[in-house]
């Protein structure tokens, strides 16, 4: 089979680019706009809920006793290096509740949310599913976008919490077990360090990562062209996009509210 | 060979107050991609009246059934659908006009995760309408199409054919005043095909519901222009002959984006035109 290859110019690929940067936009501000305007499709959104959160769990438990255990593992060596092993609580909980909890369950979430509703909604396009049930005068950006943003935001708030609970009970666990750290000790350094900017610094991230995980989600799936290689097309670029902007937006939202509560 | 006439300002106005036509297409090209599908189509589909599109793949066909429900946008031009221009109303104000017109996709477009009753349904709940409401029309349509024994089962579990009559039982079950078939035999075998004639026949003859349909078969459009719906016995049954103008059953042939025929099946298979002999030859 002969390979062709097509030469784009830079102009296109530019111009692509903005289309694809405006598209998104719209998608995006139109689905929080759709939550002052009837009809609001609160079973879907329930559904969506059970179908994110719920079925996130089993992940995010794993990923979040991993975390913390590893957390406590890893700074536990250095630590008793300089006779600081009571620090391990301190350590553990500023890391999961302000920056692995949100981001490692955010990750987690997109790798398997996005792909889902960019290859539902990426399938429904090519079968003219959507076309049908805007044909059916349904508007597909109500009763499928703005339900998927609502419960991932909605969702991974509460998702987070776990997570960063489960982080710190892994990290007790091996303070405990290996390194023979008293519990009490633990959670009590645990629980002193936090401040106020630790706690909201880990309850922002996850409703913003939830939004970008379900717009750029449902932006692949509702732009797939191109019949089911389209689809499998949609899904990868989905899990890629909401990736990579989730460790973008993490950081200067770290700075954004450093800067907010006087941190440098 | 009859020709395609649009309408003009004036009569646009005055479609707009008083639809004579159920719809109007005036001037309309569009192009996808510098290539151009369409290129100053017009013509009117009257009220009651079903119209065949021909045409060979690509032409346009589709595109035309789209543009009228405003799933496409015209590059220029007016659409008129029930008295309403749609080219000039917004995704929003669409929605209105779309509750009045049914469309049966070419690959029936079920959703997949919905069994049939929720697919025939769609509308109606959407609407907010009463559960006891709602099971008494969805077994008025599957009844229509012979399919209530599937009210439970998923798109995957049905036949092409069978998929093809639920997706005629969603878009009748509001009884629009314009339905569009897009390929709605396509792809079936003959005895299926024929089931699916009969079913649109019927809904022309008994309901007096306008329709355009998309079609490659030209034994189809021929069928519904020489048929009629007979209510006693159930059936569809050929017109004696001379009588099948009295059947509101038009065609319209489309060739490199334009309309080159407009009229009857008289008018068609009298047409000296050699592309349109060969065509139907």
């Amino acid at each position: 089979m002969a390979l062709e290859l097509e030469l784009v110019s830079p102009f296109e690929i530019a111009k692509d680019l903005v289309l694809a940067v405006q598209e998104y936009t719209l998608l995006a501000a139109r689905s929080i706009a759709n939550f002052f305007r009837r009809p609001l499709y609160m079973g879907d959104m329930l559904q969506q809920a059970d179908l994110i959160g719920v079925g996130s769990l089993p992940i995010v438990v794993l990923t979040g006793v991993s975390i913390g255990a590893l957390l406590a593992l890893n700074s536990a060596s250095t630590l008793q290096r300089f006779g600081g092993i009571t620090l391990i609580g301190q350590l553990v909980s500023i890391g999961m509740v302000t920056e692995l909890g949100p981001l490692i369950t955010g990750l987690m979430v997109a790798g398997r949310n996005a792909s889902g509703m960019a290859s539902e909604l990426g399938s429904m396009i090519v079968t003219e599913q959507i076309d049908a049930m805007r044909a059916l005068g349904t508007d597909p950006s109500k009763k499928l976008v703005t339900p998927r943003v609502a419960a991932t935001s909605f969702m991974l708030f509460f998702l987070t919490i776990i997570s960063d609970l489960l982080g710190l009970i892994g990290g007790n666990l091996v303070a405990s077990l290996l390194f023979g750290l008293d519990s009490r000790q633990y959670w009590t350094s645990a629980w002193q360090i936090l401040v106020f900017r630790d706690v909201f610094m880990g309850l922002v991230k996850p409703v913003l990562f939830g939004f970008i995980i379900s717009t750029v989600g449902c932006y692949y799936g509702m732009s797939t062209r191109g019949g089911t290689q389209g689809v499998g097309r949609s899904t990868t670029q989905a899990v890629v996009a909401s990736s990579v902007l989730i460790l973008i937006v993490d950081f200067f939202v770290t700075k954004l509210i450093f800067a907010l509560f006087g941190v440098r | 060979m009859a020709t395609p006439t649009a309408p003009s300002q004036q009569e646009a106005t005055q479609q707009a107050d008083h639809p004579a036509d159920a719809v109007v297409f005036d001037n309309v090209s569009i192009a996808f991609e510098e290539k151009v599908v369409l290129e100053g189509v017009s013509f009117r589909l009257p009220l009651g009246e079903t119209r065949a599109l021909f045409g060979v793949a690509g032409s346009g066909k589709s595109t035309i059934l789209k543009m009228a429900l405003g799933l496409l946008r015209p590059d220029s031009g007016r659409i008129f659908v029930l008295g309403e221009e749609v080219t000039s109303l917004t995704e929003e104000q669409l929605f209105a006009v779309r509750r009045r017109v049914g469309i049966v996709f070419q690959e029936s477009a079920l959703f997949d995760s919905l069994n049939v009753r929720n697919n025939v349904a769609f509308r109606l709940m959407e609407e907010h309408i009463s559960d006891e409401e709602i099971e008494r029309r969805v077994l008025e349509s599957l009844r229509f199409v012979e399919l209530e024994h599937t009210i439970d089962r998923l798109p995957a579990e049905l036949s092409g054919g069978m998929r093809r009559r639920v997706a005629i039982a969603r878009a009748i079950i509001t009884q629009p005043e314009v339905i569009l078939y897009d390929s709605p035999t396509g792809g079936l075998d003959p005895v299926t095909s024929n089931t699916i004639v009969e079913l649109i026949v019927k809904q022309r003859d008994v309901y007096h519901t306008s329709a355009l349909m998309v079609t490659h078969r030209l034994q189809d459009a021929f069928t519904m222009a020489t048929h009629c719906f007979d209510k006693k016995t159930n059936k569809m049954v050929p017109l004696p002959k001379g009588q099948h103008s009295e059947v509101p059953m038009s065609f319209l042939l489309l060739r490199d984006g334009k309309v080159i025929f407009d009229g009857d099946a008289r008018d068609l298979v009298n047409s000296r035109d050699p592309y349109i002999r060969e065509y139907i030859s």
